[in-house]
């Protein structure tokens, strides 16, 4: 078991099993198939991210460096926040780039009843220490429990 | 924390209603998120959007819009958006034309509603490419921006030299209503160095989709100052080099998460101060034709018939200038006289933004096109491609953006030629 501190960006706490990729997270191509065409397990459609493709990432504690890609990535994150297909919360090992950081507070400032906690700057010994099922627990404070 | 001036506290305060205190919350967030100290005023004449289509399950985003609409929270400035997903030139069977028009874009006539009352620029100001001179939405250098478009957002950058981050969906909207956006990232001069200098090394001219896309996975969000480019594509930001530019920054964003480059001895800032702007400690990355021809290599082929005929062909993501639409149809007539064929053997479809088809239309060229086949449309290639059944068709593009998003196959233009003018014989 290990503890990693990092920034609460929206707050919350939550259990979850990890799933974890050392790639760029592409929102846009990762989360097209669950919000356009009504895949419930929310399986990551990106051919490029080796980690991930074909993995459901639905209710997981999505361990990642950062997000990439299209500039609609954050209202994609948004968009599925509303419709509660997203992991239980991401964790960044860098510091969150300017998508995600925006479908996360879009999310928290605009959606009811909707709780998808970020946190980021847990740094690169974080990732490298996650592995995919191990679990995974956030507390209020920003401190991230592995084990 | 932010420090707000006392107008921008009254409203994050609800002096102007609830509406408009959720943009500011958010907004603030969003600068907090950064280390942002102060919100700057948004200073360019229009703003770009990205939400362009009419997809039935983006439910939230339209709810969102009317809570803004209602509140009447819109922005004074005016808008261009992404382009159309759907247009009938483009061909599509009997189920695609069903999926399309009955499921996935059903809203479209909903939305197009919205943006028209949202502050539109003009009924068919639909391209990702708004900074061409014919859709005219042309920020000037050092004007801040709140525009989203990851092809849009690092060619303003970086071609115009005006500063905007990489704002996501939605967000460019926020900062639009409220006429404000965070300070930080690359709206600040530190923000603007490079931490990466690229070497180019290649014997040819680089393909501008494949050197932006082996740029964008080694830097991802970080900005490259690119040394030796100015010997292929010149030290002049002439149409030629813009259109070069266009494709190649599109490639570094969608590929990586690059919001600006520098190339040195052509765009505005390197031109300005040069090395300067490269940060102590940058890192060094040499690209000669094997890297390129490694990092091609590299890309997945998910067709399932990996030698399947290429059913279609998309050309222009982002949208075509009016000067690759040009260069084009003389090389397509050329690739066709050399084959001996009268049409191109593969249905292609080149794309542009509504305004410069209108001005290609105007010229000798557009009817020389017509005769080889190819169509021209406004339409977005990646829209049309994000259903099933077209994810299913071999598709073929020259576009790195199309290739990481969709299931269609890169190549080269040269390769992209001979395959629609003699069919990879």
């Amino acid at each position: 078991m290990r503890e990693f501190k990092g920034r609460v960006v929206t707050p919350g706490t939550v259990t979850a099993e990890a799933v974890v990729t050392h790639e760029g997270f592409n929102t846009l191509a990762s989360l097209q198939k669950a919000l356009q065409f009504g895949d419930k397990t929310v399986t990551v459609g990106d051919q490029n991210n080796k980690d991930l493709y074909g993995k459901s990432i639905l209710g997981k504690a999505l361990c990642l460096p950062q997000t990439i890609g299209s500039t609609t990535g954050g209202m994609v994150l948004y968009c599925a926040c509303a419709m509660e297909r997203v992991p239980a919360c991401l964790l960044f090992s860098n510091h969150i780039d300017s998508l995600a950081a925006a479908g996360a507070i879009l999310a928290d400032v605009w959606l009811d009843n909707i709780s998808m906690p970020v946190v980021d700057c847990l740094g690169d010994e974080f990732l490298e220490y996650v592995k995919d099922g191990m679990k995974v627990t956030i507390k209020d404070d920003g401190v991230v429990v592995v084990e | 924390m932010m420090k707000l001036t006392d107008e921008q506290q009254a409203i994050l305060d609800g002096a102007q209603g609830e509406t408009l205190a959720k943009v500011m919350k958010t907004l603030v967030m969003y600068g907090e998120a950064f280390g942002a100290e102060k919100m700057v005023p948004v200073t360019s004449e229009y703003n770009h959007l990205v939400t362009s289509f009419g997809l039935k399950m983006l439910g939230p985003v339209y709810d969102l819009m009317n809570q803004l609409l209602e509140a009447d929270a819109v922005s004074k400035q005016k808008f261009s958006v992404d382009p159309r997903p759907l247009d009938p030139k483009v061909p599509a069977n009997f189920l695609q034309k069903l999926i399309f028009n009955k499921f996935m874009y059903s809203k479209q006539d909903f939305y197009e509603d919205q943006l028209n009352k949202l502050g539109l620029m003009e009924k068919d100001a639909f391209t990702c490419a708004c900074y061409m001179d014919e859709v005219g939405n042309l920020p000037k250098k050092g004007e801040v921006l709140s525009w989203a478009e990851s092809s849009a957002v690092v060619y303003a950058n970086s071609v115009l030299g005006a500063r905007c981050n990489r704002n996501s969906g939605i967000m460019d909207i926020m900062g639009s209503v409220l006429g404000y956006v965070p300070y930080f990232g690359l709206l600040t001069d530190e923000g603007r160095k490079a931490s990466w200098i690229i070497e180019i090394k290649t014997e040819k001219k680089p393909e501008a989709q494949l050197l932006g896309s082996a740029i964008g996975m080694k830097v991802m969000e970080d900005v490259p100052y690119i040394v030796g480019l100015d010997k292929w594509i010149g030290t002049e930001l002439d149409d030629a080099a813009c259109s070069y530019l266009k494709d190649f920054g599109a490639a570094t964003a969608s590929n990586g998460a690059v919001g600006l480059y520098h190339i040195e001895n052509l765009t505005p800032e390197a031109v300005e101060s040069g090395k300067d702007l490269i940060k102590e400690n940058a890192q060094v990355y040499v690209i000669d034709d094997a890297e390129l021809e490694r990092v091609k290599n590299n890309y997945p082929v998910i067709w399932k018939n990996k030698d399947a005929k290429p059913k279609l062909c998309f050309m222009g993501c982002p949208h075509m200038t009016l000067e690759q639409l040009k260069t084009w149809t003389e090389r397509v007539e050329a690739g066709l006289k050399e084959a001996g064929n009268s049409k191109v053997v593969i249905p292609t479809v080149f794309t542009t933004a509504p305004a410069v088809l209108k001005e290609f239309e105007q010229t000798e060229y557009a009817e020389r096109l017509k005769k080889t086949g190819v169509i021209v449309s406004y339409i977005c290639p990646l829209m049309y491609m994000n259903n099933p059944l077209c994810a299913k068709m071999p598709v073929i593009t020259s576009s790195n953006k199309l290739r990481t998003y969709t299931t269609s196959r890169y190549y080269t233009d040269d390769e992209i030629l001979v395959q629609i003018t003699k069919g990879g014989k």
